[in-house]
């Protein structure tokens, strides 16, 4: 029973890697939903990377540090938010400058803790569950953040489609002048967006520094951000074939660790270059029916709302 | 109060509010990166307070003493010409809508594809080496901005994520060249390439053509692509046909292919060309200031030159000025990282900041700023 030795890590670390793209991709939906594109995700990220590392090691609690780089990544996209939602600056250029800067002050502030450790995130098996061959010890052997985003993942796709205040915000990305005609606060609603956007990256970053990694260096999430942004597309902008997305990602990610277990003998190079080609066949194959596309992305998607026109 | 105007432009709650304006104050447009430059460099003085430095002491040395010497505005235009090089490739693409963020990966390929040429014809060089090695830069970039060039065309793929994507695979090949095919047999296992002979590398002012003015400096010949391609880009950007054709066709598609101009030779021209003019930074680099092809050989000018395509507003004379402000910039981070011990990293804090301040202060381009009568307010 050999391949169940090879699949079983391998779907446990398919599982751990999905984890922090969903968690990306799913804020970055909510944001988009709302009519707002941030192409910040990857400096949003490791500014909640840095954030919960560093003060996990300045008060030695996870949980302040998660908490830490939950905020680290509301607030970067607060910034997103003035510049793009009330000066009106093209979302395209203020999401590059936003990754940017993410990535030049984590780099910055992340300089003192390059060589510090933390403590392990323990795992928490169900009793039973946890025992299913190939796929128990992966799904049911999460750390407590691992669970939380399972949770997260349930209670946005039942706000988006279930509640009244979802179908709010789904109506400002599709028609914001309808919307505010008839009286909703679309600015406002979209800096919810938006900020929500912004703290989900933050604990993507802070599950990879603290729940997973439990290092910091730079660049620490190498394109991670990117691929959750692609995720969306790929996803056509519904929660759970976001999670789907995420997994088959994380498989792709896994393969490269476990290649070498499996016995496969390829560059190392071209193995780390697979998620990245992985998102650009995936991309393509979504993308190729325009229809899809347009049917799916929310309408007013990247273009500014000002009230008076 | 100021800042409060901004919260939410929707809700009518305050004063003050955002009134559109006729047209683009042009005014305005000239006036905006400089006001952003001003709010960048009082953010410099705060994050030097915060740090516990002396600002003043701080800020000169951020950004006075690099060009304080010769050897400093030298190293000010080896930094800036690629920058510069890059950034007007990437305008003309941002100008007919087509983003291309990949200029990292494209220059990487630009730097291997050169270096190729050069380990190939190793000792069997003559005058005609180096510009082959040009060429098969800018191919290299080309090549590498056509792939999401083609996908976006034929597969309507988004070429933001594409060409980001790419240069990941980019760094990854350049990994793997160094550390295998290429590697330096005598390089002691670092993973880099043979040193490139002199035939593949650009003429030094100083070392090899004995100008006496840059005595003692690293400038070299590779500036003079930037030298060329400000004039050219600018005659393409503004007096031809085919970079209006090309905006056209990019900002309003439908009106374009009612004139009968095409969007997706719109995206192939503006990718390519970005794709060879950092395919060309590229071959400056290596055959300039590095002289060989490294596994750490990743300058990140791609993407700092987006900043700079953006803060130079697109246009050819600003993308200059902008190249010149964000040379500082770096230089300004190496010089504190030495006299201050800050880590060089603050360079792009000050480059976003820098960012964030142009795209603030943007608003009063396109808005002006209005008092707006109570009454007016209520039934909004």
């Amino acid at each position: 029973m050999d391949w169940i030795n090879l699949l079983t890590p391998l779907a446990a670390s398919a599982v751990i890697a999905a984890i922090p793209l969903m968690l990306a991709a799913l804020g970055e939906l909510v944001t988009e939903k709302s009519g707002v594109l941030n192409l910040g995700v990857e400096g949003t990220m490791l500014m909640g990377a840095i954030g919960a590392f560093a003060v996990t090691v300045q008060t030695g609690s996870l949980w302040l540090g998660v908490v830490a780089g939950i905020a680290s990544g509301a607030v970067m996209s607060a910034v997103f938010a003035w510049l793009t939602l009330s000066l009106m600056a093209n979302q395209v250029a203020a999401g590059l400058a936003l990754t940017i800067f993410g990535i030049g002050l984590s780099a910055y502030v992340g300089r003192p803790y390059t060589d510090a450790t933390i403590p392990m995130l323990r795992d928490m098996p169900i009793p039973g569950l946890s025992s299913i061959p190939v796929l128990g010890a992966s799904i049911f052997s999460l750390n407590p953040l691992g669970y939380l985003s399972v949770a997260l993942l349930a209670a946005i796709a039942w706000f988006l489609y279930r509640t009244r205040a979802g179908l709010v915000l789904r109506s400002i990305g599709e028609a914001p002048s309808v919307a505010h005609a008839i009286g909703y606060p679309v600015v406002r609603i979209r800096y919810f967006a938006t900020l929500f956007g912004g703290a989900m990256s933050g604990l993507a970053g802070a599950y990879y520094s603290v729940g997973y990694l439990r290092l910091w260096q730079e660049n620490l999430t190498a394109g991670r951000g990117w691929i959750a942004l692609a995720l969306v597309v790929f996803a056509t902008w519904r929660p759970g074939r976001t999670a789907l997305g995420a997994l088959l990602f994380g498989v792709v990610m896994a393969l490269q660790f476990q290649a070498q277990a499996m016995g496969i003998r390829i560059p190392s190079q071209a193995l780390a270059s697979l998620p990245y080609l992985a998102t650009i066949v995936v991309l393509v194959i979504i993308s190729r029916n325009r229809q899809t596309i347009r049917l799916n992305a929310p309408a007013s998607l990247g273009k500014p709302f000002f009230a008076g026109s | 109060m100021f800042s409060s105007v901004f919260i939410d432009s929707s809700d009518t709650m305050f004063d003050l509010t955002l009134e559109p304006r006729s047209g683009p104050s042009r005014t305005m447009r000239l006036a905006m990166p400089l006001v952003a430059t001003l709010i960048t460099l009082a953010g410099g003085v705060l994050i030097f307070s915060f740090l516990g430095k002396n600002p003043a002491q701080a800020m000169a040395a951020f950004f006075l003493a690099p060009i304080s010497s010769l050897n400093g505005w030298s190293e000010l235009l080896l930094k800036a010409s690629p920058l510069c090089l890059i950034a007007l490739g990437l305008a003309i693409g941002y100008r007919a809508n087509v983003w291309n963020i990949g200029a990292e990966g494209q220059l990487l390929l630009g730097g291997i594809f050169a270096s190729g040429v050069a380990i190939h014809f190793d000792g069997h060089g003559g005058a005609w080496l180096l510009p082959l090695m040009m060429a098969a830069g800018a191919l290299g970039g080309m090549l590498w901005a056509a792939i999401p060039a083609l996908l976006r065309v034929r597969f309507n793929a988004n070429e933001i994520l594409v060409s980001l994507m790419l240069t990941y695979v980019a760094t990854q090949l350049l990994i793997y060249l160094v550390s295998g095919p290429w590697q330096d047999p005598h390089g002691m296992n670092f993973p880099q390439s043979i040193n490139f002979s002199r035939e593949a590398l650009f003429p030094r002012f100083f070392g090899d053509w004995r100008w006496a003015t840059w005595r003692g400096t690293r400038l070299n010949a590779s500036i003079f692509m930037t030298v060329v391609a400000v004039p050219l880009a600018w005659f393409f950007m503004r007096k031809s046909f085919a970079g209006y054709r090309m905006e056209v066709g990019g900002l309003a598609p439908l009106a374009a292919r009612y004139a009968g101009y095409s969007e997706p030779r719109a995206v192939w021209v503006a990718l390519l060309i970005g794709g060879a003019a950092a395919g060309l930074a590229g071959t400056g680099e290596v055959a300039g200031p590095v002289g060989q092809l490294q596994a750490t050989w990743a300058p990140g000018y791609g993407f700092t030159a987006i900043i700079v395509a953006f803060v130079g507003r697109l246009h050819p004379v600003g993308i200059v000025l902008a190249s010149l402000l964000m040379a500082l910039l770096y230089l300004g981070g190496e010089a504190v990282q030495t006299s201050l011990q800050l880590p060089k990293a603050i360079s792009g804090v000050f480059q976003g900041l820098l960012l964030f301040s142009l795209l603030g202060c943007d608003v009063f381009v396109n808005y002006r700023l209005r008092r707006r009568a109570r009454a007016l307010t209520r039934d909004a």
